[in-house]
């Protein structure tokens, strides 16, 4: 085979020339490995917790079990996998190829945030099995019940820190090599805009994440010393936690989502063979909702007691956040337009992504409205709202990614038609399970309950089994990729004819990026 | 990167760059426990006046000589070394980690001068007072703690610095490893400089 980054002769043998490893497509795979590895933890959580709650009144555990439960499958799947989830696996191994580069600014500061992101895995896991067990607060840990449970809640959100720490090194990592080590006649207007996305995403995890850090330690130093800055009875004030905590928390979700959008971005080009529409318009907005997004956490909390001026500014806000999200659509659409379309699988799950964003990004509108919030807080809406802008959005997104990637970092095809009927599974799945929960939510079903009214019997029936239809699909998808890794066809260094550099060097990769480093003289999406 | 013999990657720019960034977060990380404060001494002005009356002024104002100094320590040993005294050198960055000690000392003596007079968090004593007490000293604590922590771990990195200087890794060719510690050392000075008239000056 020929000389790649995986058969070269590293400083240390075997496993070690992995976890010691600076490459920066060895470091994206440990953490493609190490995030889909808790993306299925999480996705077993949650089937339990569907389990649950197939019908009213029938019970598997009891109900400390199931908020240790549904407490974990969100600190799992948010910290654990959708926020590294994209930047740290996709963009660790692309972005460095995309600018043109050999690796990223500082090499040795990204194997520390993967050893990071791992030890912080371990604490929190560790916390479901020693002191008082696994936490049982929800995953936004909110005072006083986060100060006075006896759950191992100090274990997991130490291990959250750690892993936010990972992150703020990465942010860093990134916009460093971004502005330093762009390959010779790259522009920033001949910048990719899937690297455009991970810039803006970037900036997030750098100043976002320090927010969370500090919050977590007050939580810690809260439970060990009870200094007070929380408990009225000694003058705090828990909604001060609430805006502590979400002041990060509501970045994060642009975290998520816009590696995602940048995805789709590059496959759609390659796939209607045709130039991005709105370039500028789309790297703008990019950078728009990344400032926006961190002007509008207040609508977590348009029911905690806040000003109604307070309420009426950040629910203004919150319409705005959603502007540049609909531009980016529109430029998406755009772009398909006349465009000579292949729909292999990258594409499909890119529609697949548009479409359930789409409808998770309008239902966050329906949130952000101050009066039809107040019905919709605390029920099934919102968690129907979130799983189709994270799941079906950023997961889909990245699902995506990894079809349309899987053969520059492996050098095989993945093969087509197993990945269309794991869509097929995955899409009719994820909408019964969901969106049964806006239904339900609508009706007034409360969430993080692990029981319910008779009433809601039939909804919540279809939802589970949109549950197993779901992972049905997960498990095609990861078989067939999985199975294709070891077995599959051979791709070729360039089997969609990108543009993007990434195309443009062997599949897999020389462990040098570029036998020499390139010299750009036109845009990303040219196809002439 | 692995296994692949090439001259190696040197960015001035950008390793200060980084370094910037990573300060950036660091305002941010202290940045949260300056909202509470102010949030709280909002709140409570008149308690948090009363309250810094405990403060030992002289103490806390020769801790800010003491910071002030140590940064001029450390910029005079980033000089040397661009100018190649490396002995110079060396002698600053060990002034520096010497009165970053002895500030570290002087908080060790504040600190347990306070907790024998009862002003610790949770203590009877000061459950006993009024709401704005508490808070204050609590932030007190919080804030001086995780500023003392960034003390000790800077204090670290200027040691490990030292070596690199006297192995001839940091030289006046390469000096990029110390002017980042410098920047932090400074970071960690202003964060001082605001913590000093906001808990020992607002009385």
């Amino acid at each position: 085979m020929e000389p790649n980054f995986y058969n070269v002769k590293t400083k240390y043998p075997g496993i070690f020339g992995w976890i010691f490893t600076t490459d920066h497509k060895r470091i994206g795979l440990l953490y493609l490995i190490s995030t889909l590895g808790f993306f299925f933890a999480g996705v077993c959580l949650g089937l339990t917790m569907r389990l649950e709650l197939i019908r009213s009144g029938m019970h598997f555990f009891s109900a400390q079990t199931y908020n240790s439960i549904f407490t974990l499958h969100g600190v799992i799947m948010i910290f654990l996998f959708i926020i590294p989830g994209i930047p740290s696996s996709l963009g660790n191994f692309i972005m460095p190829l995309q600018l043109g580069a050999r690796d990223v600014a500082f090499p040795k500061i990204n194997i520390l945030s993967w050893w990071l992101f791992i030890t912080g895995g371990a604490l929190a896991v560790t916390s479901l099995f020693t002191g008082g067990g696994p936490p049982d607060t929800g995953w936004t840990f909110y005072v006083p019940y986060s100060v006075r449970t006896g759950t191992n809640v100090s274990l997991a959100v130490f291990g959250v820190f750690l892993i936010g720490l990972s992150s703020t090194l990465t942010g860093m990592n990134f916009l460093t090599t971004i502005h330093r080590l762009r390959a010779p006649g790259m522009t920033w207007k001949r910048m990719p805009l899937f690297t455009w996305a991970i810039y803006a995403t970037s900036w997030v995890q750098l100043l976002a994440t320090p927010v969370i850090a500090i919050t977590l330690l007050l939580l810690i130093l809260e439970r060990f010393f009870g200094i007070g800055f929380f408990d009225p009875a000694k003058g705090g004030d828990p909604i001060l936690f609430e805006h502590l905590f979400w002041i990060y928390s509501h970045p994060a979700v642009y975290i998520m989502i816009l590696p995602a959008m940048g995805v789709v971005t590059d496959i759609i080009p390659v796939f209607a063979r045709k130039n991005i529409f709105g370039y500028t318009a789309i790297a703008a907005s990019s950078l728009a909702i990344a400032f926006v997004g961190y002007l509008v956490w207040g609508h977590h909390m348009f029911t905690s007691g806040m000003s109604d001026t307070a309420r009426v500014i950040f629910s203004f806000l919150t319409f705005l956040v959603a502007v540049p999200s609909g531009i980016k659509v529109f430029n998406w659409i755009a772009s398909l337009y006349k465009g000579s379309i292949t729909m292999a699988a990258p594409l499909l799950y890119t529609l697949g992504f548009i479409f359930l964003f789409s409808i998770g990004g309008l239902t966050g509108l329906v949130q952000g409205a101050l009066a039809t919030n107040v019905h919709v807080h605390g029920t099934y809406f919102i968690v129907a709202h979130f799983h189709y802008v994270m799941f079906g959005g950023a997961a889909m997104g990245f699902f995506a990614g990894l079809h349309y990637w899987f053969p520059k970092m492996f050098g095989k095809m993945y093969e087509e038609h197993l990945a269309r009927l794991a869509w097929v599974f995955l899409f009719v799945g994820f909408n019964m399970l969901y969106f049964s929960m806006f239904v339900l939510g609508w009706e007034g079903m409360p969430r993080r309950y692990y029981d319910y009214l008779p009433k809601f019997n039939a909804p919540n029936l279809v939802s589970t089994i949109g549950s197993w239809i779901l992972a049905a699909g997960l498990f095609i998808m990861f078989y067939n990729l999985i199975h294709s890794l070891i077995a599959g066809e051979t791709s070729g260094d360039n089997p969609w004819g990108g543009a993007t550099l990434e195309w443009q060097t062997s599949s897999p990769p020389p462990a040098e990026n570029f036998k020499e480093v390139p010299v750009v003289t036109k845009g990303p999406y040219s196809y002439e | 990167m692995a296994g692949i013999a090439h001259t190696e990657h040197r960015d001035y720019t950008g390793a200060k760059l980084g370094m910037w960034l990573f300060l950036f977060t660091e305002i941010l990380l202290f940045g949260g426990m300056f909202l509470l404060y102010s949030i709280y001494r909002t709140v409570h002005t008149q308690d948090f006046h009363e309250a810094a009356k405990e403060m030992n002024l002289v103490l806390g104002a020769v801790n800010t000589a003491i910071l002030l100094t140590s940064s001029m320590t450390m910029a005079l040993s980033i000089s040397a070394v661009k100018q190649g005294f490396k002995i110079r050198s060396l002698l600053y960055q060990a002034a520096t980690i010497i009165l970053g000690l002895a500030f570290l000392g002087n908080k060790f003596f504040e600190w347990r001068d306070h907790i024998q007079h009862g002003y610790y968090p949770n203590s009877p004593e000061l459950l006993a007072m009024s709401h704005g007490k508490i808070l204050y000293f609590g932030l007190y604590y919080v804030m001086t703690g995780i500023h003392g922590l960034h003390v000790l771990i800077g204090a670290g990195i200027i040691c490990f610095t030292f070596i690199l200087t006297l192995r001839g890794v940091v030289s006046g060719a390469d000096f990029i490893k110390l002017e980042n510690t410098g920047l932090f050392w400074h970071l960690v000075d202003i964060i001082w400089i605001y913590l000093f008239p906001l808990f020992y000056l607002i009385t």
